[in-house]
C-alpha cells in the first residue's frame, strides 16, 4: 500500500509539472492581457507532433526537441499576431469564440497533416530505464526526468518573475494593467512575449509527455480543462498559484482514482465502492474547485475576482 | 436618536487611511454637506455609507438601526440611497424604464416572470411623477445613452428619488454641470429640501452654501469642523486646511 | 413641464416587435419545411429538422442568460445531457412518458444549475466562463463514468418516448412537429419572461449591476434564477434530441457542444432569442452543407467562426445591418 502511495504520489508530481508548464503561460495571458484562450491546449497537442515529426526526421528525440523550440516560437508568434492581437479590446465571448474556432482549425489541421493515427515517440535512450526507488519498487527514470525538467523551468520562471525587468513587467501587468501602459512600455511587444513565452511552455510540455502518451488529436482537449482548473483554483494571473494548483489538481486527481475506492472500501461494500469510487474520481478535482472557490471566489493567490 | 448615526468609522488601504475614526450625525430633514479637498476621502466615506465598500471599524446607523453590516441594495430597502458622482443609469433601457425600475424596487415582488412590465400602469405612473420634477418627462421615451449629461445628471438623481428614500446621499449632483444649468439644479435641490435628509457631497461652494444647513469639513480623511455654513466659513483651520486652497485655484 | 395628473400614453404596448416578426415567420418556415422534404421525398431532412429546432430549443435558452443576464455560461451542454440521459435511464426503469421524463430531467437540471449557478456566480467575467465550463466537463466525467448506461460508448434506446400511453413519436414527422410545438411554446415563455418585472431586472443587471444594486436589487438571486430556469429548458432539449437520434452518449454534453450553442446564439445575434433559433439554424445547415463538401468541415467552420469574431462582431445580424447600412 505505501509503495502503491508513492508511485501514485509520483505520478501525480508528474502530472502536476506537466500541468504547470501549460498553466503558467495560461495564467499570465488571462491575467496580463485578461484574454480567454481556449486554444492553449492545441499548443500542448502542438508540440507533441512537433517533437514526434523531429524526432523521427533526425533520429533523435533530443534534435526533435531543439528543433521543436524555434516551431513552438514560430506558431505563438503566427497565433498572437493573426488572431490574438485582435482580442485584446474585444469582450470576452469574441475571444471565446475566436479561439474556439481556432481550436477547430488546429485540430483539423492536425488531422489533415498528421492523419488521424496516433503517433508514438520513443524513448531517448539516455533516460531509458528505471530506478531503485525503496525496497523492491522501481521507477522510470524518464518520469524522473520529466519532473526535473519540469522543476528545473519552474525555478527558471520563478526567476525571471522576480529578479528581472520583463518579470517586475510581468507582476505588475497582472494586478494592475494601466500601471504598465502608465510605465511607458510598449504593451503591444510586452503582450507579443508574454503569449510566445506561454506557447513555447505549452509546446514544451506537450513535447515532455509524447514519449510516455500517443500523440493524438484529443489530447489537447483533457488538459485544456484541467489547466483551467488548476489557473482558476491558483488565482488568475499568478504564477505561484499555478504551480500549487498545478501539483494539487493532480496529486488529487492520480490519488483519488486509485485511492478512491479503497477508501470507500472502508464505509461500503466492495463493489458499490468499485462503482461509487470510479464515478466519483474523476469529479474530485472539480469538486476540490468548488470547495477552494466557495472559500475564496478569487482563488488561492488571485489578485482580482 | 438622529436620522443618521454614523461612529467612529475608520477605513485604510494598506498604510494609507482614507477615513480616520468619523464621527457624525445627521438630523431628519437636514441638508448636510461633506466639504473638503481633493483626496480627502469623500467619495470613500460614500462607498461605506452606501455599503459599497466595507469599513475597518465604525458602525453606520439610519434611524438607530445598525446598518453597518448591510449590503448596498439592504441599505436602498431600509431608506438609505445614493447618487453617484459618475452617472450610473442603464444605457439601453428609456428614460421612464431607468425610473419604473428602480420604482419596482420597492413596490411588490420582482419575481414575476409572466406580465409585461412595460404595461404596468402602477410604475409607469409612479415614475412618471418621479420625472415630473426632473424636467425629464418629454425625454420619458428616449435611451438613457442618448441624453446630454446635464440630462444624465437629472436621472441619475431622479433614480436615487424613485427609490422613495428617508436619507439621500448626494455624490457630487453638479458634477460637470455648469452655469444655468447648475443654478436650475440647485433649484431643484433646495424644492426637496424637508422631504428628505439629504447627505450632500460637493466641490461648487455656491451650492453648498446655498443648500446646507449645516457643512463638515473632511480633511486626510477626518473630520476637522463641523458647523453652521457661516461658522465653518470663518473657522481658522478649516480656512488655513482647505478654503485658502479654495481661494487660490477658484471653483468654477 | 406636463401635469401630473395627465394620464401617460406610454402605457400601451407596441404593436408586434420586429423580433417577435422574425420568430413567427421562422416558426411559419419550420411548419411548412416536412412539405419540403416530402416533395424532395428525403425523410433524412425531417431527421435533420427535428435535430435543428431541439438544438434552436437550447440556443434560446442559452440566450435568455447569455443575451439578456451576461452570464457567457461555457458549461450548457451539460443539460443537453440530463435531458437525453432522463430519456434512457427512466425509460431502462419503464417509465416512458415524455411529460414524467421531462420533469425528472427539468428537476435534475434545476439541482444542478442551483449548486453550480450559486458558486459560478461568486465570480466574474474569465472566472465565470472557465469554472461553468469545469462544471460541465464534471457532468461530462460523471456520465463516462456511468457504466450501466454504457459509458463513454453510450446507449441506444429501444424506443422513443410515449405520449400519455400512445407511441405517436415514432413516426419522425410527428416527433417533428411535438418539438415545433415545444419550441413555439417555450420561446413564448421566454419572451414572456424577457418582458416580465424579473426580465427586466436581469436586463438590467446586464447593463449596469452597480445601479441595480443601488436601487435595490441584489444581482444574485436574479441571475441564479435565470440561469437555473436557463438549464431547465435546455433540458428540454435534450430530452427531444434524445428521442430523435434514440440514443444517448456523453458526447452531447462535451465542452464543444457547449461552444457550438453559444456560436449559435452569437450567430443569430445575442439578446433576441429569435436570434438564437435563427442562429441555430443558420450553424447546423452549415454545418451539414460544410460536411458534404469535405471531411474536414471543422476547419472551415474554424475559419468561419475565425472570420465572424473579427469582422461582424454582432453575428450575422449585425452582418446584414452593415450591409444595409452600406447600401442606404
Amino acid at each position: 500500500m505505501a509503495n502503491l502511495f508513492v508511485l501514485q504520489l509520483l505520478n501525480g508530481v508528474q502530472l502536476g509539472v506537466l500541468l504547470f508548464l501549460i498553466a503558467a503561460g495560461l495564467t499570465l495571458v488571462f491575467g496580463i492581457m485578461d484574454v480567454v484562450n481556449l486554444a492553449h491546449g492545441v499548443l500542448y497537442m502542438v508540440g507533441a507532433y512537433f517533437v514526434a515529426t523531429f524526432a523521427a526526421l533526425t533520429g533523435s528525440f533530443w534534435w526533435g526537441l531543439l528543433l521543436m523550440l524555434p516551431a513552438a516560437i514560430a506558431v505563438g508568434l503566427i497565433l498572437e499576431v493573426v488572431v490574438i492581437r485582435r482580442l485584446y479590446a474585444r469582450s470576452h465571448l469574441d475571444q471565446v469564440l475566436a479561439t474556439f474556432g481556432l481550436v477547430m482549425i488546429a485540430n483539423e489541421t492536425v488531422k489533415i497533416v498528421w492523419g488521424t493515427s496516433p503517433l508514438s515517440v520513443p524513448t531517448p535512450e539516455l533516460l531509458s530505464g528505471s530506478i531503485p526507488l525503496m525496497g523492491p519498487l522501481r521507477y522510470p527514470v524518464y518520469r524522473v526526468g520529466i519532473i526535473v525538467a519540469g522543476l528545473a523551468v519552474a525555478l527558471g520562471l520563478f526567476l525571471v518573475i522576480n529578479y528581472t525587468r520583463i518579470g517586475m513587467l510581468l507582476r505588475a501587468g497582472a494586478t494592475n494593467r494601466a500601471m504598465v501602459s502608465a510605465l511607458g512600455v510598449d504593451i503591444g511587444k510586452l503582450f507579443a512575449i508574454v503569449f510566445t513565452l506561454g506557447a513555447v511552455l505549452a509546446c514544451f510540455a506537450g513535447a515532455l509527455i509524447a514519449p510516455i502518451l500517443s500523440v493524438d488529436t484529443g489530447m489537447g482537449e483533457s488538459v485544456l480543462i484541467l489547466t483551467f482548473v488548476v489557473v482558476v483554483i491558483g488565482g488568475i494571473g499568478s504564477i505561484k498559484g499555478a504551480f500549487l494548483g498545478a501539483i494539487l489538481v493532480a496529486v488529487v486527481d492520480t490519488l483519488g482514482g486509485v485511492f478512491g475506492p479503497i477508501l470507500l472500501r472502508e464505509v461500503l461494500d466492495p463493489s458499490a465502492a468499485n462503482q461509487t469510487g470510479r464515478m466519483l474520481a474523476p469529479m474530485l478535482v472539480y469538486i476540490l474547485m468548488a470547495v477552494i472557490l466557495f472559500a475564496k471566489p478569487a482563488g488561492l493567490f488571485g489578485a482580482k475576482a | 436618536m438622529s436620522r443618521l448615526d454614523i461612529l467612529n468609522l475608520s477605513k485604510s488601504f494598506g498604510a494609507l487611511q482614507v477615513t480616520d475614526n468619523v464621527t457624525l450625525t445627521v438630523e431628519p430633514g437636514e441638508v448636510h454637506a461633506i466639504i473638503g479637498p481633493n483626496g480627502a476621502g469623500k467619495t470613500t466615506l460614500v462607498a461605506q455609507l452606501s455599503g459599497q465598500l466595507k469599513p475597518d471599524a465604525g458602525t453606520v446607523a439610519l434611524d438607530g438601526r445598525d446598518i453597518t453590516r448591510l449590503s448596498m441594495p439592504d441599505r436602498v430597502r431600509a431608506g438609505l440611497a445614493r447618487s453617484f458622482q459618475i452617472t450610473q443609469v442603464l444605457p439601453s433601457f428609456t428614460v421612464l424604464e431607468n425610473v419604473a425600475l428602480a420604482v419596482q424596487a420597492r413596490k411588490g415582488s420582482s419575481f414575476r416572470f409572466f406580465a409585461p412590465v412595460a404595461t404596468e400602469a402602477a410604475l409607469n405612473d409612479a415614475a412618471m411623477r418621479v420625472l415630473d420634477g426632473s424636467g425629464l418627462t418629454e425625454r420619458a421615451d428616449v435611451p438613457a445613452r442618448a441624453l446630454s449629461h446635464g440630462e444624465h445628471r437629472h436621472l441619475e438623481l431622479a433614480l436615487a428619488l424613485a427609490t422613495d428614500p428617508r436619507v439621500l446621499l448626494l455624490d457630487e449632483p453638479l458634477a460637470g454641470v455648469g452655469g444655468a444649468e447648475a443654478d436650475a439644479f440647485v433649484d431643484r435641490l433646495r424644492a426637496m429640501k424637508g422631504r428628505m435628509t439629504m447627505l450632500l457631497i460637493e466641490h461648487d461652494m455656491d451650492a453648498v452654501f446655498a443648500l446646507a444647513d449645516r457643512v463638515s469639513v473632511l480633511v486626510n480623511g477626518a473630520i476637522i469642523a463641523t458647523g453652521a455654513p457661516e461658522d465653518v466659513r470663518s473657522d481658522p483651520q478649516v480656512r488655513a486646511a482647505y478654503l485658502g486652497e479654495e481661494e487660490e485655484a477658484p471653483a468654477c | 413641464m406636463t401635469d401630473a395628473t395627465a394620464p401617460t400614453p406610454r402605457t400601451a404596448a407596441p404593436a408586434v416587435a420586429p423580433r417577435v416578426k422574425v420568430a413567427m415567420i421562422l416558426f411559419a418556415a419550420f411548419a411548412l419545411f416536412p412539405l419540403l422534404a416530402f416533395a424532395l421525398d428525403d425523410p433524412f431532412l425531417i431527421v435533420i429538422g427535428t435535430r435543428i429546432l431541439a438544438y434552436a430549443i437550447a440556443a434560446m435558452a442559452l440566450d435568455l442568460i447569455l443575451g439578456y443576464g451576461a452570464m457567457v455560461s461555457f458549461g450548457h451542454a451539460a443539460y443537453l445531457g440530463f435531458g437525453t440521459y432522463a430519456v434512457a435511464i427512466l425509460s431502462s426503469y419503464g417509465v416512458t412518458d415524455i411529460f414524467a421524463q421531462t420533469l425528472f430531467a427539468v428537476a435534475i437540471s434545476a439541482v444542478f444549475a442551483f449548486v453550480t449557478g450559486a458558486i459560478s456566480l461568486r465570480t466574474k467575467g474569465v472566472y465565470f466562463i472557465m469554472i461553468t465550463l469545469a462544471f460541465g466537463q464534471m457532468a461530462f466525467f460523471f456520465f463516462i463514468s456511468l457504466s450501466a448506461y454504457g459509458g463513454d460508448d453510450g446507449y441506444g434506446l429501444s424506443g422513443r418516448s410515449t405520449v400519455l400511453g400512445s407511441n405517436m413519436l415514432e413516426n419522425d414527422t410527428t416527433l417533428y412537429y411535438a418539438t415545433l410545438v415545444a419550441l413555439i411554446a417555450l420561446f413564448v415563455l421566454c419572451h414572456r419572461i424577457v418582458a416580465s418585472r424579473f426580465g427586466r431586472v436581469l436586463t438590467g443587471i446586464r447593463e449596469n449591476p452597480t445601479r441595480m444594486e443601488s436601487i435595490g436589487f441584489p444581482p444574485f438571486r436574479y441571475q441564479l434564477t435565470a440561469f437555473v430556469i436557463s438549464g431547465c429548458i435546455t433540458a428540454v432539449a435534450g430530452v427531444l434530441l434524445a428521442n430523435q437520434a434514440q440514443f444517448v452518449s456523453p458526447a452531447f454534453m462535451s465542452w464543444h457542444r457547449s461552444g457550438e450553442l453559444i456560436v449559435m446564439v452569437v450567430l443569430g445575434g445575442i439578446g433576441t432569442l429569435s436570434g438564437a433559433i435563427g442562429g441555430a439554424v443558420a450553424a447546423l445547415l452549415l454545418e451539414e452543407v460544410l460536411g458534404m463538401m469535405t471531411e474536414h468541415w471543422r476547419l472551415w467552420f474554424g475559419i468561419f467562426l475565425v472570420l465572424m469574431v473579427l469582422f461582424s462582431p454582432r453575428g450575422l445580424t449585425g452582418l446584414f445591418e452593415q450591409i444595409r447600412g452600406r447600401r442606404e
